[in-house]
């Protein structure tokens, strides 16, 4: 280090000097497009990602304008059509379009498993913070009630709570919410606890700040990375319990579409006659689900400093 | 002149807890009656060997852990009884800089962020006036002012300690408490941050808590020195005093371990036997009798207290 840097004081110059290198550094952090071309072309993964997802989010809101036949019309002499002409994806054993069905259950899907993962990941953000924190007792029975959620298997949970409740949107995204509550509860507090001993909460504590203020601005941020990867690793599960919940009658009241019970309901009986009522909304949940976890792990990567270089 | 911090009789024991019904089974004697006041101006040493208490004592007095008993002097008010709200004044006037420069850094904000965090927190600056600050900060520490952008992974683990110490020195206080500060350093790098911190406290008058296990760097660096064994300081002096005439056999074997640079020169390096006792069964008597080559019987029956042996040297032995 030049001694003069250390020798020379604080001038009025100097001080240009650094207002100068304050701006140059804001500068680059402060052009949104640019940085937006730079990480698309270093993920290219996840920018494939976030097209698949853009593409069912624009699909999911103008669903009326892409289509042409009402996804809840039946229609009896039109049963069953093979992909093509006025069917793009054939028809089901109503006569209701494939097509329509596929890009309107893109709304469900959608407000579902976002739905769902957002409030389960909150709520567990707040338990799993709370316990890791705070520990004692507190953190033992909050544990404990995590033990008898998870012992549960994630769609039994779910069809006893949407039993409970009863079949509608709303209870089908609190019902799949909260058996997702102790996975990112578990994550965070176990990231939580082992940060509480590093030596830069230490730091925090020796400048006089809250504890609340550490947890927030110290421990949440450094816990963000595998919080999203797990959420959209759940994102791809609640679309599958959707799917499950709605195929069981205990999810999405009947004549709305929804693509886990359009699988549901033909694979046992039309796999061989009329593979397309089982492949189309098949590939919408796979791609669906595919899409999220590519750009969870960009999502991974971009959020860690490390790895900006 | 009222000395920054005063410790009085300090003491920190751990329970050791076994067993299904967490019965506290033992007791570590981690600090076991430490005194020493610290000058303006003044840098402290602290050594020890591993596991003697040196950085429990910087903890406690930090009040990251609690004291279990004694007191902790800043300003004319004992703060080991504070609540958090209470301290948080006396927060300002003494501040630490840790061992390990990797952890001691949070990864995900900026090295600006981390230096400014402070003024945040105790409302000293904000805005355009709390950059500037961080600037002159940098500037003052060796680091560039472009550089506050930048992430604690992007520097080196020197330039890290450099953001560690503005961060410490942000709120413009009185005492530092170094845990060694330097020793995941490269020796080279050491230098330089000990340059620094000798710089600063010309510049400011800071005074040093400086705790350290390499005795040649807490000479080059110390005004007083004092040497922990087991929890209890045994030898407290000038550092002139200490290195040229120590009393405590225990400073004495310490002493003779440093490396002299001199491939010709012969020493008789006064080799310690055995290992450090355990601090939850401390030893009866002088707790160093296990390994004192010059142990007589009274040393295993009666614990020496800290004598005066010189003007303002002190150090616990029978034998002196």
């Amino acid at each position: 280090m030049p001694r003069s840097i250390r020798a020379s004081g604080w001038g009025h110059s100097m001080a240009e000097t650094y207002g100068r290198e304050l701006r140059r550094a804001g500068a680059d952090a402060n052009s949104p497009v640019r940085r937006l071309v730079l990480l698309l072309r270093r993920y290219p993964l996840g920018a494939a990602g976030a097209f698949i997802l853009t593409v069912f989010v624009l699909a999911a809101i103008f669903a009326d304008a892409i289509t042409w036949l009402d996804p809840l019309r039946t229609n009896a002499p039109e049963k069953l059509m093979v992909p093509g002409g006025k069917h793009w994806f054939g028809s089901d054993v109503m006569g209701r379009d494939i097509y329509s069905r596929i890009v309107f259950g893109a709304r469900i899907s959608l407000a579902v498993s976002l739905g769902a993962t957002t409030l389960g990941s909150v709520l567990g953000v707040a338990v799993g913070l709370a316990s890791g924190y705070l520990g004692g007792t507190f953190d033992l029975c909050v544990q404990r009630v995590m033990d008898v959620l998870q012992a549960l298997p994630l769609l039994v949970l779910a069809l006893v709570t949407s039993a409970a409740l009863g079949p509608s949107l709303t209870n089908t995204v609190i019902a799949i919410a909260i058996p997702m509550i102790p996975a990112s509860a578990r994550v965070i507090r176990s990231n939580t606890l082992a940060l509480r001993e590093a030596a830069f909460i230490e730091a925090a504590q020796v400048q006089g700040m809250s504890e609340w203020r550490i947890a927030i601005r110290h421990i949440l941020p450094n816990t963000v990375a595998p919080l999203i990867v797990l959420a959209t690793a759940q994102l791809g599960s609640a679309i599958l319990t959707e799917a499950s919940l709605s195929f069981l009658g205990l999810g999405i009241p009947e004549p709305a579409p929804s693509w886990g019970r359009m699988l549901s309901e033909s694979a046992a009986e039309y796999m061989r006659t009329a593979p397309w009522l089982v492949i189309f909304p098949g590939a919408a949940i796979s791609l669906m689900v595919f899409g999220t976890n590519l750009l969870g792990d960009a999502l991974r990567d971009i959020l860690d400093p490390r790895q900006r270089g | 002149m009222t000395p920054v911090l005063q410790v009085e009789d300090l003491k920190k024991h751990y329970p050791v807890k076994s067993g299904f019904l967490r019965r506290t089974t033992g007791t570590v004697f981690a600090v076991d009656g430490v005194s020493f006041s610290i000058a303006p101006g003044e840098t402290l040493g602290l050594v020890g060997e591993s596991g003697c208490g040196k950085s429990t004592v910087a903890r406690t007095v930090m009040r990251l852990v609690e004291p279990t008993s004694g007191r902790i002097v800043v300003e004319g008010t004992d703060i080991a009884g504070l609540s958090k709200a209470a301290l948080r004044p006396f927060r300002r006037e003494m501040q630490m800089v840790f061992q390990d420069p990797f952890s001691s850094l949070n990864p995900r904000m900026s090295a600006g962020d981390i230096v400014r965090e402070p003024l945040l927190v105790h409302n000293v600056a904000s805005g355009r006036e709390a950059d500037e600050r961080v600037a002159a900060l940098f500037a003052q520490v060796g680091l560039r002012p472009g550089q506050m952008g930048n992430f604690p992974h992007q520097f080196s683990g020197g330039q890290r300690q450099r953001i560690s110490i503005a961060r410490a020195l942000a709120l413009n206080p009185r005492l530092i408490v170094a845990d060694e500060p330097v020793s995941a350093l490269d020796v080279s790098i050491q230098a330089q941050v000990i340059n620094l911190l000798m710089d600063l406290q010309r510049d400011q008058g800071l005074a040093y808590l400086f705790i350290a296990h390499d005795l040649a760097v807490v000479e080059h660096i110390s005004h007083k020195v004092a040497v922990m064994y087991l929890g209890r300081i045994v030898e407290y002096a000038d550092k002139t005093s200490l290195y040229r005439r120590p009393q405590h056999p225990y400073t004495e074997a310490l002493l003779s371990a440093v490396p002299v640079p001199d491939p010709k020169l012969k020493r008789r390096k006064r080799l310690l036997e055995g290992d450090v006792p355990s601090p939850m069964r401390p030893p009866p008597g002088c707790a160093f009798h296990t390994r004192c080559p010059y142990a007589e019987a009274r040393c295993k029956v009666e614990a020496p207290v800290l004598r005066e042996l010189a003007p303002g040297h002190v150090a616990a032995c029978h034998l002196r």
